[in-house]
């Protein structure tokens, strides 16, 4: 029952394509143990960086980004995995301890 | 995505029709699917995999699955939420944006014209016929909400005999225990069956003690978003 937000999320994207700005797309896809949003969450990243919705509780959008950006670059479609985060690695991961798969596609 | 699957999902949403974008996780084709199981798209989905697409619809159930040789991602869109707010009272004018927030559609529904004003009530849709009329045309669904707020049994009466027979999934109405009392009463002898009085929440809310018109309006939508997901973390 997760409607919440996705009509305006993909506003925001078509916003930015009406100003002739790239979008990338990208959707959760599946989760594991305790994953701050569930499958079916969107993230709309616009070629100059700017982010609409989320992927998880602010943990991992920052790198979903910088993919999102390669793949407007690309053109081509990506998947990406998230697990639990070592902090003192400093890496990018989730600190609730859950797992997460993302597809991040462009709007072309 | 194609801009034109975008934008097809961006039609849908803005119509309140239920949608499933189904993504070949191999091809990145994707094809929109409605509850009929009708497509639009480049994904070509085989006549044995759509029911299976309608019936995620009907369940609002997302994730991945594998047909033949295929991995698909399925991803529901149903409509919006919708609130059904009755009486255009100071309380509604903190319900409406309290609502809007949680992602509702909201509309409220008031004939007297005093109260129904685009001052009191910028950018919302005001109904100005009387509530049963109204709720006649717009036929709440099981992802409709009707709260009556006016504390006038001249329109929450109608109101809740109206929504009681809808699919609404949350009938709420506001006033004390005393005239839940003598209202319930009221409907009983109009007719109306005790188990459609027994989906009457009132008074009206969750009780967090809460006394403001915004405090209260944050009370009303806990205790529909409750009935909406249900709890999380089960008491004891």
């Amino acid at each position: 029952m997760m409607r919440d937000d996705n009509e305006a999320i993909l506003s925001q994207a078509a916003r930015w394509r009406a100003e002739g700005v790239g979008v990338a797309l990208a959707h959760v896809i599946a989760t594991w143990g305790s994953a701050p949003r569930p499958v079916g969450s969107l993230m709309a990243v616009s070629a100059t960086g700017a982010m609409a919705g989320s992927v998880s509780g602010g943990c991992v959008e920052g790198a979903v980004a910088l993919e999102a950006a390669k793949v407007l670059a690309e053109g081509e479609p990506r998947f990406l995995s998230f697990g639990i985060s070592n902090e003192m690695a400093w890496e990018v991961g989730l600190a609730c301890g859950g797992k997460l798969e993302i597809y991040v596609e462009p709007i072309q | 995505m194609k801009a034109r699957i975008f934008d097809a999902l961006r039609a849908a949403l803005a119509e309140r029709r239920a949608v499933a974008l189904v993504t070949d996780l191999g091809s990145g084709l994707q094809t929109l699917v409605d509850a009929e199981g009708r497509q639009q798209g480049d994904a070509g989905l085989e006549d044995e995999f759509l029911p299976q697409v309608v019936e995620a619809i009907r369940q609002d159930r997302r994730g991945i699955v594998e047909f033949y040789d295929g991995r698909f991602f399925i991803n529901v869109h149903p409509p919006a939420n919708r609130l059904l707010i009755v009486g255009a009272v100071h309380l509604a004018q903190a319900l409406v944006p309290a609502a809007r927030l949680a992602g509702f559609d909201v509309s409220v529904i008031d004939p007297r014209t005093a109260f129904a004003t685009p001052e009191r009530f910028p950018e919302t849709d005001l109904i100005t016929e009387w509530p049963d009329e109204a709720l006649e045309r717009l036929r709440p669904d099981a992802r409709t909400a009707v709260v009556a707020l006016t504390h006038d049994p001249k329109f929450d009466d109608p109101t809740l005999t109206a929504a009681l027979s809808s699919d609404a999934f949350y009938v709420g109405v506001l006033g004390g225990r005393k005239n839940q009392a003598a209202r319930l009463e009221r409907l009983r002898a109009q007719g109306v069956p005790a188990e459609q009085l027994a989906r009457i929440h009132g008074p009206v809310g969750l009780d967090i003690g809460a006394v403001s018109p915004a405090e209260i309006a944050v009370a009303i939508l806990a205790d529909i978003i409750l009935a909406l997901r249900g709890p999380k973390w089960k008491a004891g």
